[in-house]
């Protein structure tokens, strides 16, 4: 199919419905958008095969398995490696506990997400595991106190 | 605390990859019977282990094509400010997710936009006008990756 698709009202209210209860059944979204189950079938087969709709996953909550801290690390690579971005990122891609990676633009350069089970754990993972990765210039920490907002709904 | 056995995690990394697969299928994959997964799958809810499920779309062809990420900084603190803040920033519908956070900053945010035009409607007319704001940085997404996790 088609990568680009032209998404309507009715495609909007279906994935709106969707994205509010991620594990409604079909005749439940279609009662609610006030369509029949066929067409609702339809619309949706067709917007997971243009992938504009990707998938369902589970939430976990890394405390209730232990892990209590969570960091976010903004880093800045040394700029003078031609290999350092590919390196770094391959590098990180081995720690069990970064769960989180993402590059930007702007003032730094990509930032991790990482989860240890106290204070302590923490301590030797940033010692033993993130600060031997290579190519690493200048490294700053969040620590998460709470997540205020974490649904990462969309104005759709 | 929940102790999770091998099938758990098998199933659990399962989950956070595609929710969407039938517990019968789910259960196959796993060896284990319909029955059998389904209760796995509740135990796992009701621990809290689960908290709930996310649909996941693809933000460009949904016309959203820029994400950023703004670091916070309160100007005034105290448990007022805190509390206007966060109640305003959270009904912000470009507003993805706000975090507490500390060092640098106070609060972190991820924001979608349709351009980087619209995001600068959205940060001048709805982020600097929020009650308490001070210093913002801002870091344009490029990429993203989620990982696993120490699932096992």
């Amino acid at each position: 199919m088609n990568s680009f698709m032209q998404v309507d009202d009715l495609d909007r209210r279906l994935l709106r419905l969707t994205q509010s209860d991620p594990t409604a059944s079909v005749p439940a979204l279609a009662k609610d958008a006030r369509m029949s189950v066929a067409v609702a079938r339809r619309k949706l087969d067709r917007l997971e095969a243009a992938g504009v709709l990707k998938g369902r996953q589970a939430v976990i909550d890394w405390a209730a398995l232990g892990y209590a801290v969570e960091v976010s690390l903004r880093i800045t690579i040394d700029k003078a490696q031609p290999q350092g971005f590919d390196q770094f990122l391959a590098a990180a891609r081995d720690i069990p506990e970064v769960i989180e990676i993402q590059t930007f633009l702007g003032r730094v350069d990509l930032r991790l997400s990482v989860l240890a089970r106290d204070m302590a754990h923490y301590q030797e993972l940033y010692r033993d595991r993130i600060l031997t990765l290579p190519h690493i210039a200048d490294i700053e920490a969040l620590m998460h106190v709470a997540s205020v907002k974490s649904d990462e709904g969309l104005p759709i | 605390m929940i102790d999770l056995d091998q099938t758990d995690r098998a199933l659990l990394k399962a989950l956070v990859n595609d929710a969407g697969v039938s517990t019968a299928a789910l259960g196959k994959r796993l060896g284990l019977s319909q029955p059998a997964t389904w209760r796995r799958i509740r135990r796992l809810e009701q621990a809290g282990v689960i908290t709930g499920y996310r649909a996941v779309f693809d933000l460009e062809k949904l016309g959203f094509g820029v994400s950023v990420f703004l670091g916070v900084k309160l100007a005034r603190k105290g448990r007022v400010s805190l509390e206007d803040f966060e109640r305003a920033v959270t009904a912000i519908p470009e507003v993805q997710s706000v975090q507490h956070v500390l060092g640098l900053f106070d609060y972190r945010l991820r924001i979608v936009a349709r351009d980087l035009a619209d995001f600068e409607r959205v940060l001048r007319r709805r982020i600097m006008t929020l009650p308490g704001v001070g210093d913002v940085e801002a870091n344009v997404l490029l990429s993203e990756e989620r990982l696993p996790g120490p699932i096992g």
